[in-house]
């Protein structure tokens, strides 16, 4: 090895960095670095020219002083000068400024580009390489918009040096990253494919990172990699630990390598051809059985490159999701890991058992560890190591382990840590609803939540409880009972007091047979506490007093006492102030009869999705931990069992996820060949592992049946209904729709993802959140998708939805009827406006007309219906022609306004329509005449 | 990965490589948020932690701290090794390094980092491979220097 900074031995550097060393105090260090920016500074606006070394010397000190923390705002001009220079080192430390202070300076950033143009075309393979590493590390926009094009050529030139050939590919794959729309795929996609097959492992390891990458989005592109994918893997974990020479790791073949395989395979649902797929069985195999060999080092770095490969194998192995016998090997390995002495490797396996569990294969496998992971929880010293066993725990409760999770869970509460007891609190109280056969458990759970935890349930969490007592008569006695019990104790927490108040309020009466739970006693409990409540809290005993009022007439006297006293009446609150002044007065001037509808027992809520779940999910956040949560995120309705529809009383409480499905039955699909979806989509939103299906047969027609009117069902089949609901303002819009799922069986993994093409996805933007995983047998879930207009558009976006139903795979596609006349305003106006820019817009561009045949019956009030439901605003008597019928509007986006007129006559006769369509521009005209023609 | 940090016992930062977009300021609060954490932790706890939406992998090596920051689907094990193989090819190209080789000749550090991990992924895993193309650089540059004197 060449002694280290022989020939570029920088003094001048070494000089400075020591006596930054030597610094006693941060602010002798400032001074120090102050006045070198200043000696800088001075040298580089001096007359005298600076040879290349002084450069390169001094732009090496301004990257020390930015890399110690300060800020550096000159020296990049110097630093490009260096670009240019023939000697490496200087070029180098040029390149090494450029990639650390990125500078979005245009006119430098065209030096840069020229610089590295230059360099990649010599024939000199460290510039290039120095040159592709620059835009790697930089992978700016304007860096992709001039490079884009040439590195692919690089990549796939015969010529190209294996290490140019290495950084091409992490090149284009972090510009990918940064502007995938600026590196379309092209024709080099199949020849790196290839690369999969090069003799050069190096080659090979980076091609695949690039290859997994560009897979994620372009599944179909890609397919051909899962074959060579697997042979490659196969020949490198049957190979002898001393074949591959230095690419193998501690006696581990290639682990790198293997680990980046066994990830772009997840990209992909388990091969088709069966000799791939038993090839890739077989080296899943050989994975697993590796494990249980002795090790053929101490060294912990060979178990790690092994582990490491295990591990993604496994992964592997719960994406397929579809060989019952490797997930249980796969459980049992990680089973023996639990008990590890590594604890990273405890760690890992409880991380990984959390997936496993959501699978119907190996959900029994992991319950068997349930003793372990629960003196995990006990034992381990290390927080994040606990956090996992808690994750695990949730994620392998059922009905059968319930009692005993959730009993775990809270004696874990009582000392578990304070950053996590808010998660822990949220995850025992969805599991005892989930799981409760028997409700007084539940109560039972809660309230020992909030007697454990008092201050991290949130409100949530106490909304809930009411909510379930309120829906389930059979539980109301009991509650009263548990919460009169509980508030007995001399300090208990404010949450519980929210609980006792508002279930005596309702239900009070059902325990007030007992002398010792007597309407009086239970009142005076409350209001032993009432003192100590913060101001909400009081409000919610007020109206407790108020229900008391009308449950029991004989404490109507002391309630009103209690009422009328002055800290009630004339409190400095005024909420309590109001509800101490009406409640009194509503109680001296009410019959009993007024007193007893007004203050009826509350209705029961309508069932949806538990406020707690949504909580949790919000405390997760989008995009992480998607796996574990899977199987959890359940509808409310079907965790509470049997929903009682809510009676049209509680319309006081609209929930957006109102049934809409009951509009009516969809049509039956009529057949025909499904329309292409063609190959240029790309994926906006989320990357879809898997190929996207063509269009279901009928999209188009149910599609076209949404041009005039929002809501309805989009698409139904044996399995999967999709209703729409959507509500257009200006350019904005805002669709919800909701997928039901028809059969008694859970859908796993379920994925919708809104596809636009390019030319689609800038002219309309599509906002939305990933929606639970997991849909219940019979149960709903909606998704809000925000919408907005940014100039006109003629395809619409392709709805593709992906999930598991037993063990098949499902993927379904459908058109999604956003079309460009949503944004329709209308525009009233006279006859003589109309006639007047009806003319002003006869150019040829902008008018477009279609003659066509009726194909419905041709009926007066359906036209009008559907010309408002198009959105224009219907002009009667404008047209001399009373058949005829006229509309005007606007079409907003988000950059202009478009003006649009419309005229449809019909002919009965022949049973034809012409309709005409002018507007200021014509791709609108031709957009909206193809809608519109569809709909008569 | 998205970013490696190096950093001393003493929290100060040693070497800093981005792998994804941030502004200064936010390098700089991601930094201090996270040397923070990891210098917090007892030596016997385990190597990896979720920090808000990432995994982070760390690891002790004499003074000094490595720590990676990697995405959900990434491998903790495998980036444990990505650090381990960084430290031996230093060590071999330094001749066993320690943090002072490192803070004197940080521009070496980084070009060998650079022939190891590109983009955020591992370029070549060859201990030789890296340590030939970084020797070559050291032989043009001696050579050049010749030509100049």
């Amino acid at each position: 090895m060449p002694a280290v900074s022989k020939g570029d031995g920088m003094r001048g550097l070494a000089v400075f960095i020591s006596d930054i060393r030597n610094c006693k105090s941060k602010e002798a260090e400032i001074k120090r670095i102050n006045k070198e920016l200043a000696n800088i500074r001075s040298k580089f606006k001096g007359d005298k020219a600076l040879d290349g070394y002084s450069k390169k010397k001094y732009v090496c000190k301004l990257l020390f002083i930015f890399l110690l923390g300060h800020d550096i705002d000159f020296g990049h001009m110097e630093a490009v000068n260096l670009l240019s220079s023939n000697r490496y080192t200087e070029k180098q430390i040029g390149y090494l400024f450029i990639s650390v202070l990125v500078n979005s300076n245009s006119e430098l950033i065209r030096l840069i580009n020229n610089a590295i143009k230059n360099d990649l075309a010599s024939r000199n393979p460290t510039f290039m390489g120095l040159a592709l590493h620059c835009v790697a590390n930089v992978g700016s926009r304007e860096m992709a918009e001039a490079f884009a094009g040439e590195i692919p050529k690089i990549l796939v030139a015969g010529d190209t040096m294996d290490s140019a050939k290495q950084s091409a590919a992490l090149c284009l794959l972090r510009l990918y990253r940064t502007s995938p729309h600026l590196v379309p795929t092209g024709d080099w996609a199949s020849r790196v494919v290839h690369l999969l097959n090069d003799q050069h492992l190096g080659v090979v390891t980076a091609a695949t990172s690039l290859i997994t990458t560009l897979a994620q989005k372009n599944p179909e592109e890609f397919k051909t990699s899962v074959s060579l994918a697997v042979s490659r893997l196969s020949r490198i974990v049957t190979s002898a630990s001393t074949d591959l020479q230095d690419y193998t790791y501690y006696f581990v073949p290639a682990p790198w390598l293997s680990v980046k395989l066994l990830r772009l395979l997840q990209c992909y649902p388990p091969p088709e051809d069966p000799a791939v797929r038993g090839r890739l069985t077989e080296c899943l195999e050989t994975i697993l059985n590796k494990a249980q060999e002795p090790p053929k080092s101490k060294k912990v770095q060979h178990s790690n490159a092994k582990n490491a490969v295990l591990f993604e194998a496994i992964s592997l192995i719960i994406h397929h999701d579809s060989e019952p016998n490797l997930l249980v090997r796969a459980c049992n390995q990680l089973g023996q890991f639990l008990q590890h002495r590594e604890t990273n490797l405890r760690y890992l396996a409880l991380e990984s058992m959390c997936t496993l569990a959501s699978s119907e294969f190996s959900h029994e496998a992991v319950k068997t560890h349930i003793e372990t992971v629960i003196n995990a929880l006990k034992t381990e010293r290390d927080v994040s190591v606990r956090q996992r066993a808690v994750d695990l725990l949730y994620a392998m409760c059922d009905r059968s382990n319930a009692q005993q999770i959730v009993a775990e869970m809270l004696s874990y509460l009582e000392t578990a840590d304070y950053s996590i007891r808010e998660e822990i609190v949220l995850k025992v109280a969805i599991l005892a609803e989930k799981y409760a056969v028997d409700y007084t458990w539940y109560v039972d759970t809660i309230l020992n939540l909030i007697r454990v935890a008092g201050d991290y349930v949130s409100e949530e969490v106490w909304y809930r409880v009411i909510q379930i007592v309120i829906n389930r008569d059979d539980v109301q006695g009991y509650a009263a009972k548990t919460v009169f019990e509980a508030l007995q104790a001399p300090a208990c927490h404010e949450n519980l007091v929210k609980v006792g108040g508002y279930i005596l309020g309702e239900f009070g009466n059902l325990i007030a047979g007992d002398p010792r739970s007597s309407p009086l006693v239970q009142f005076h409990l409350l209001h032993s506490k009432f003192h100590l409540c913060s101001v909400p809290t009081r409000a919610l005993l007020l109206s407790t007093y108020i229900k008391f009022v009308n449950l029991f007439p004989e404490v109507k006297p002391t309630i009103q006492d209690v009422l009328r006293s002055d800290s009630q009446l004339r409190n400095a609150d005024v909420e309590l102030q109001q509800r101490a002044v009406e409640y009194l007065r509503l109680s001296t001037v009410a019959s009993t009869d007024i007193l007893a509808t007004v203050l009826e027992e509350m209705p029961p809520f309508p069932e949806r999705e538990s406020s707690i779940l949504a909580k949790l999910k919000k405390k997760k956040g989008p995009g992480t931990v998607a796996g574990l949560e899977e199987g959890k995120r359940e509808r409310g309705a079907d965790v509470n069992g049997g929903p009682e529809p809510a009676p049209a009383s509680a319309a006081s409480t609209p929930s957006p996820s109102a049934d809409l499905l009951g509009l009516g039955a969809a049509p039956p699909a009529p057949a025909g060949p499904p329309p292409s979806s063609g190959g240029l989509l790309v994926d906006v939103f989320s990357e879809s592992p898997s190929a996207v299906a063509p269009l279901a047969p009928g999209s188009e027609d149910n599609f076209a049946r949404f041009v005039c009117k929002n809501n309805g069902v989009l698409f139904e089949n044996q399995l999967l209904q999709i209703g729409l609901k959507s509500e257009f303002r200006q350019n904005l819009g805002r669709m919800f729709i909701f997928y039901g799922n028809k059969t008694s069986t859970q859908f796993l993994n379920f994925t919708p993802t809104l596809i636009c093409s390019d030319d689609l996805q800038a002219n309309l933007s599509l906002q939305t959140k990933p929606v639970d995983p997991t849909v219940d047998g019979g149960a709903q879930v909606q998704q809000v998708v925000n919408i907005e207009c940014v100039s006109d558009f003629t395809e619409a976006p392709v709805l593709n939805i992906q999930f598991r139903y037993g063990g098949t795979f499902q993927n379904v596609s459908v058109k999604l009827p956003i079309t460009l006349n949503k944004f329709f305003q209308p525009t009233e106006m006279a006859s003589q406006g109309f006639f007047q820019r009806w003319k002003q817009l006869s150019s040829p561009q902008q008018e477009v007309q279609n003659i066509f045949k009726a194909k419905h019956p041709m009926d007066t009030e359906i036209t009008k219906a559907k010309i408002i439901g198009f959105g224009s605003a219907l002009l009667e008597e404008v047209d001399p022609n009373p058949a005829n019928f006229v509309g005007a509007g606007i079409i907003h986006t988000r950059t202009t306004q478009i003006g649009c007129l419309l005229r449809l006559e019909p002919n009965l006769q022949a049973q034809m329509y012409r309709l005409t369509l002018r507007t200021s521009k014509e791709a609108v005209s031709q957009r909206l005449c193809a809608l519109l023609s569809e709909q008569f | 990965m998205q970013f490696m940090l190096l950093f001393s016992r003493q929290g100060k930062l040693r070497l800093q490589k981005w792998y994804v977009p941030l502004s200064d300021k936010e390098k700089k609060k991601i930094t201090r948020e996270l040397v923070q954490t990891v210098l917090a932790r007892k030596p016997k706890m385990c190597s990896f932690l979720e920090w808000r939406d990432l995994k982070i992998v760390y690891k002790r090596y004499a003074s000094l701290y490595f720590c990676c920051a990697i995405e959900d689907q990434d491998n903790e094990l495998i980036t444990l090794e990505i650090i381990h193989r960084y430290v031996e090819l230093l060590d071999k190209y330094f001749g066993s390094v320690c943090e002072l080789d490192i803070i004197f000749n940080f521009e070496k550090a980084y070009f060998i980092l650079d022939e190891f991990l590109l983009g955020g992924e591992v370029q070549e895993t060859s201990k030789k491979n890296v340590l030939k193309a970084i020797e070559q650089a050291d032989l043009l540059q001696e050579k050049m220097l010749k030509v100049v004197h």
